[in-house]
């Protein structure tokens, strides 16, 4: 039996991680102070418009961040206490797949058009370990199968290109679940499909989640998802964490003005007839994010300060965190810089 | 403009549009098969309201919009615009009435001249109306700039100096620069982030009430259609299934397929992942249908009936129109619980 500690076990835990991108002029502040933890058997969103860090993120988790230009300018990315920013290429390779996998927005350009899928579902297999061809050949059918694509035997012979979209989706976590990793990251696997079939692929995550005991982290740029999957969420907005909390209290009790605004700015049937809020300007690039807190140009709650210092994390309890002084109680002494 | 759009009367109706597109084969480019991208589609829209056309990807939104703007040339069915029949019209006859029907795309980049600078570009729409009056144009440019939530000073510059929200400003400036009295909305928030989506969706409203402008809104997500339609046609592989007051079809939704897409809504407002419904697979190709109801291999209730002849689009209550002779005999069922 295992024991009870171990179900709140940190697996992933990210810390104060910054990764810049360097050009001739610009130094792009990609992400800048990143700190989350990833549970054992827990689902973590991180949501937030395009270009506020998610992608890159979830690269230097793998090890994937081009460098250069990229650069990881400061920060600790621990797996099991393992530092993952301290591996060679080769350690890395060997983590990568085995203990956590990801799946990518875009399986068109992640699947090798000139592969069959068997070749690289049984790649994903052998590069981890040793067994023999007909072993392959079978764990690969039962994968297929584990996603729900219907006579697997017969779609391992496919090109990608036979595939629909949705069933594309479904073999790129068929390859992710090759090696049982811990851990998923999932990025955007959902925005390029229809609301019908990526129903179908939240629900699979989810079931094979459950049943292998995974631990999911899900980016996504759609509130509307994170309400449905999350355990616990992290609102990103220009290379920081704006927010963080279990699911519950980042829809019913938003602490962060940006939480609060994405809220109010999502259309639905509820709202006909009032105005939506809209948040003014637009996300900042980050080579030229404003001082103090990023936020403060379209902030409705901005004062003074907000332009000239960086704001603390605001803790509400229960792992409810928030990045703004202004709207916590005694925030004056959260401030920082 | 809108003498023709006054309130209540009908500014466009479509009846059993149908548009079969050719596959050829071999050497000879003989035609082997044909795509149905859209079998039977009628509606109404009334002047200074919104109708929603929602549906999966391939279904045949953009067709119908084509179809409406007259790129395409209808192998079937009606369109009566303003009271008069334009399906058959050439060209030349077309002329006079080019001006009252626009679009706007999903992707406002791809639609706008990269060497034109957006006071060019618009100033076309204005040409076409008829201003070429130099002083004059300058002044409608600078109007229509600002209607859109833009400033003159950006006249001078060229698309890819815009964000993606700005360029989707342009692209509503260019079409309302010749004054219409109905826009197709193809997806034009869909690519937007959320905070821009509401900027966007803010001010097409704002327009419709200072210009009684009528719209066809074509989307996959329900939660903007809910917001934003007081009609919904549901289609799917041509055909469409459901027609209905917004209200009502949310509500009381009768067609096995729009309870398929309702309940795959992510909103924030169903609690869990099981609720989402997942049935069925992708639709299957649109090249040889089987007889009867398109809907008939995903329909949890389908019978031997529905294979047999086609299905009538049947009254079911004040304005509600249900492809599906056994829902609309019988009543809604509790398809999903
Ligand atoms: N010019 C064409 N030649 C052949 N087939 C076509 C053509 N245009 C569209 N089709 C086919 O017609 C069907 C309907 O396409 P359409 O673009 O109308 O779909 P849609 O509902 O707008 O989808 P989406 O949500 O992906 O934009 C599809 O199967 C498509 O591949
Ligand atoms: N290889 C790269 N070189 C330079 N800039 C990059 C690179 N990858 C990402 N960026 C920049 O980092 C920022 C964050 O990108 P990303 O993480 O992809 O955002 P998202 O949240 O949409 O996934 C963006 O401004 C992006 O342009
Ligand atoms: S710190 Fe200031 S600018 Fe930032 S979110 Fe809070 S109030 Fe707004
Ligand atoms: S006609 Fe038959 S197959 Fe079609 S939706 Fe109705 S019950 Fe289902
Ligand atoms: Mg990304
Ligand atoms: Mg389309």
């Amino acid at each position: 039996m295992v024991m009870k500690i171990s179900d709140n076990e940190k697996l992933l835990s990210v810390q104060d991680l910054k990764v810049y991108f360097r050009s001739e002029d610009e130094v792009a502040r990609a992400v800048d102070g990143v700190s989350f933890d990833v549970r054992r058997e827990e689902t973590v969103c991180l949501v937030g418009e395009s270009g506020c860090g998610k992608t890159v993120t979830a690269l230097s988790i793998m090890g994937l961040v081009p460098i250069p230009p990229g650069e990881i300018a400061d920060g600790r990315v621990l797996f099991r206490d393992q530092n993952l920013l301290d591996f060679n290429d080769t350690e890395m390779q060997q983590f990568r797949g085995n203990q956590i996998a990801m799946v990518f927005q875009e399986p068109q350009t992640s699947l090798n058009p000139v592969f069959t899928i068997g070749d690289q579902i049984g790649e994903a297999i052998s590069t981890h370990e040793d067994i023999p061809e007909s072993e392959i050949t079978r764990r690969s059918e039962q994968l297929l199968k584990d996603v729900g694509i219907a006579s697997p035997a017969e779609r391992l012979g496919d090109y990608p290109h036979q595939l629909s979209g949705g069933q594309r989706q479904r073999a790129m976590i068929a390859m992710a679940l090759a090696c049982s990793p811990d851990l998923i990251i999932a990025d955007e696997p959902t925005t390029a499909l229809d609301v019908t079939v990526q129903a179908q692929i939240l629900r699979l995550l989810d079931s094979i989640q459950k049943l292998r005991s995974m631990s999911v982290l899900y980016i996504t740029h759609d509130l509307g998802v994170v309400s449905k999957i999350a355990d616990r969420v992290c609102v990103m907005y220009a290379g920081i964490i704006a927010e963080q909390g279990n699911r519950q209290e980042i829809f019913k009790n938003p602490k962060h003005p940006y939480t609060q605004a994405l809220l109010a700015s999502l259309p639905n049937r509820e709202k006909r007839g009032q105005r939506l809020y809209s948040i003014p300007g637009t996300v900042p690039n980050p080579a030229y994010k404003p001082s103090g807190c990023p936020f403060h140009p379209r902030c409705q709650h901005a004062i003074q300060t907000c332009a000239e210092r960086y704001p603390g994390m605001c803790d509400y309890g229960d792992g409810h965190h928030a990045r703004c002084p202004v709207l916590f109680d005694g925030g004056k002494d959260t401030w920082c810089k | 403009m809108n003498e023709i759009n006054s309130r209540n009367s009908t500014i466009l109706q479509v009846e059993d549009l149908k548009k079969y597109f050719p596959i050829r084969r071999g050497f000879f480019q003989r035609v082997t098969s044909w795509v149905r991208a859209v079998e039977k589609v009628s509606f109404i829209i009334k002047g200074g309201k919104t109708l929603g056309l929602v549906g999966e990807s391939g279904c045949g939104k953009t067709t119908v919009a084509r179809l409406i703007l007259k790129l395409l040339e209808a192998d079937g069915g009606k369109i009566i615009f303003a009271g008069q029949d334009i399906t058959d019209l050439s060209e030349a006859e077309m002329k006079p009435l080019r001006k009252e029907i626009q679009i706007i795309f999903q992707d406002p980049y791809g639609s706008l001249n990269p060497r034109m600078t957006i006071g060019q570009a618009i100033a076309e729409g204005l040409k076409a109306a008829g201003i070429d009056n130099r002083s004059e144009t300058q002044q409608r440019l600078e109007k229509l700039l600002k209607m859109v939530g833009m400033s003159p000073a950006g006249i001078d510059r060229f698309p890819h100096e815009f964000s993606g929200g700005q360029r989707q400003r342009i692209g509503i400036a260019r079409a309302l620069s010749v004054e219409p009295s109905l826009i197709i909305c193809d997806e034009p928030v869909s690519a937007l982030d959320v905070s821009i989506q509401a900027q966007i969706i803010n001010l097409l409203k704002d327009l419709q009430e200072q210009l009684n402008l009528s719209y066809l809104f074509i989307s996959h997500d329900l939660n903007v259609v809910g917001y934003l339609c007081d009609r919904v046609a549901v289609m799917y592989k041509g055909h469409i299934m459901e027609y209905s007051p917004a209200d009502e079809l949310f509500d009381n939704p009768v067609h096995p397929y729009t309870h398929l897409l309702l309940s795959a809504i992510p909103d924030s407002e169903r609690s869990d992942i099981s609720d989402m419904n997942t049935l069925g697979d992708e639709p299957a190709n649109t090249l040889n249908p089987p007889a009867g109801c398109s809907f008939q291999d995903r329909c949890p209730i389908s019978e031997d009936r529905c294979a047999q002849s086609e299905i009538n689009f049947e009254k079911v209550g004040e304005d509600h129109l249900v492809r599906c002779w056994k829902t609309a005999k019988h009543g809604s069922y509790q398809f999903f619980s």
